[in-house]
């Protein structure tokens, strides 16, 4: 009896903990949007955050787009051999990198890239005081360090994506046309009349979430790093984490929401 | 003048303030000394609100300060952090002018830069230092780039969190000199906390001993050696044996 309560017990603990740690995120990220708002706005580190969320994640985005693209084309060309459907290659690739493929390996390359860079630079200003000069130099640590980064992932991602998308089905037409026989225009004008304006403003919308949740994520363990190099290395590990599984989660709710029957 | 009228600061079960009254007279120089980890650090981030106190009330000037607007209160405050605290992403001089380059008390670029040199200078630094970065500097011309951030926007108050650790004895001496002829020559009131009595006899009018969570003595400099506190005396020596228990 006493070891079945033990074992209740420690399961309440965990969902309670759970609980408390959902709802301090999500009160997190509601001041940060509450401050995205309101001025002062830092225009400086608004266009550094541009220029290291977009500018610099480019290579990484694009290379992993471009061959799971090819792989994409592989792999739908060997499954539709089986049943004598490999003309699909280039509506599937087209879907599949657009709907899904494209977004969520951005989201999850933006997570291992920016989410942890910006855990661990928060984290680390704060284990050396810096936030705490901030505050004392009379300026908001979230208006200053929270509101440019979650502002510019808003804008920058859903370009990614858009990025991402287009190179991940180049990467299928490549492997497509020079690999598995199709014809280049043929190809092309299939992906092209497969396409709904609903596939590609999904895609854009699910790079804007994921980006917010990539930079609130790093943001909110940065500030809550605990102290000396343990509290910024558990930071940054979790923040990652938890910006990976987000993601996910709200990819699949928001597949359900635009394409649900 | 700053009054702390019985302020407290519990972590969890950790009680670390237990009901401190102390007053620190305007333009005097009040430096608290203390053990590792009785609380000093903490007593001076409840003053400026980056801690908030369990209980009791801190005044400025005769007002609570949580009832004090908030940009204007920070605006009456410069503090040199124990490590300096200096953005790593910014050049010496923004760092410096940190508070002159945005807010209230936004100055033009190229006037910012200028109190920046003067601020270097003041503190023993060369204009050149000034558009190098935090990394490319020792220990000890960060904690003058830090003392020069504290006093650029001319702060009525100032404090000094541990200025001297980390250095060594001459640099040690030099950063003491630095602060008491710069609040002095400011009217500055100035808190500092320091386990360093060198520290202690160069820059303290007045010293309050924290122990236990209160305020175990205070008085001026000059009574310090003659406090006939045992706490104090054990502390000022050095001595393992005394009240204070040495493995904590």
């Amino acid at each position: 009896m006493t070891l079945a309560a033990g074992f209740l017990a420690r399961i309440g603990a965990t969902i309670l903990a759970v609980l408390a740690a959902i709802g301090r995120v999500t009160i997190y990220a509601a001041d940060a949007a509450s401050h995205m708002v309101r001025p002062p706005f830092y225009i400086r580190e608004f266009a550094h955050s541009l220029l290291t969320i977009g500018y610099f994640s480019l290579p990484v985005v694009g290379l992993t787009a471009l061959f799971t693209g090819g792989a994409l084309a592989l792999q739908i060309y060997a499954g539709g051999s089986r049943f004598s459907a490999e003309a699909v290659v280039p509506q599937i690739v087209a879907i599949g990198m657009v709907r899904e493929l494209g977004p969520v390996l951005v989201g999850l390359m933006i997570a291992a890239r920016v989410t942890s860079s910006i855990a661990a630079e928060i984290a680390t200003m704060k284990v050396t005081e810096q936030i705490d000069a901030l505050t004392t130099l009379s300026t908001h640590p979230m208006k200053y360090l929270t509101v440019p980064r979650v502002l510019a992932a808003l804008f920058v991602v859903p370009l990614l994506v858009g990025l991402g998308d287009i190179i991940g089905v180049m990467g299928g037409f490549l492997v497509g046309t020079e690999q598995l026989g199709f014809n280049r225009a043929t190809y092309l004008k299939n992906t092209v009349d497969f396409l709904e304006a609903i596939d590609i403003w999904s895609s854009l919308a699910k790079g804007a979430v994921f980006g917010f949740i990539a930079a609130v994520m790093g943001c909110y363990y940065g500030m809550a790093a605990g102290r000396g190099a343990q509290g910024v290395g558990r930071a940054t590990k979790s923040s990652v984490e938890a910006a990976a599984v987000l993601i996910l989660a709200a990819n699949f709710i928001l597949t359900s929401l635009f394409f649900s029957a | 003048m700053i009054e702390l009228r019985d302020i407290h600061k519990n972590f969890g079960s950790n009680r670390v303030l237990r009901g401190v009254n102390l007053t620190i007279p305007k333009a005097e120089s009040m430096v608290i000394i203390g053990g590792s980890g009785t609380g000093k650090s903490v007593l001076l981030k409840c003053i400026l609100g980056l801690v908030q106190p369990t209980s009791g009330t801190i005044l400025l000037d005769g007002q609570d300060v949580k009832t004090a607007e908030r940009d204007a209160f920070l605006a009456r405050f410069g503090m040199l952090f124990q490590g300096g605290a200096l953005f790593d992403s910014l050049s010496v001089w923004q760092n410096v002018t940190f508070r002159l380059l945005r807010g209230s008390l936004k100055r033009p670029k190229a006037e910012a830069k200028e109190i920046a040199v003067e601020k270097l200078r003041r503190v023993g630094l060369s204009p050149d230092v000034a558009e190098l970065y935090p990394a490319e500097l020792s220990g000890g011309m960060q904690k003058r780039v830090g003392l020069a951030r504290a006093i650029a926007a001319e702060p009525e108050i100032i404090f000094f969190d541990e200025p001297t650790t980390g250095l060594d004895p001459i640099m040690a001496g030099v950063i003491n000199e630095l602060i008491r002829e710069i609040v002095t020559e400011m009217g500055a009131t100035a808190m500092t906390i320091t386990h360093d009595m060198s520290s202690v006899r160069a820059i303290a009018d007045k010293v309050a001993m924290l122990h236990d969570g209160i305020i175990q003595w205070t008085g001026p400099i000059s009574q310090l050696d003659d406090s006939g506190d045992p706490y104090l005396d054990q502390f000022i020596h050095g001595r393992a044996e005394g009240p204070i228990a040495a493995v904590r």
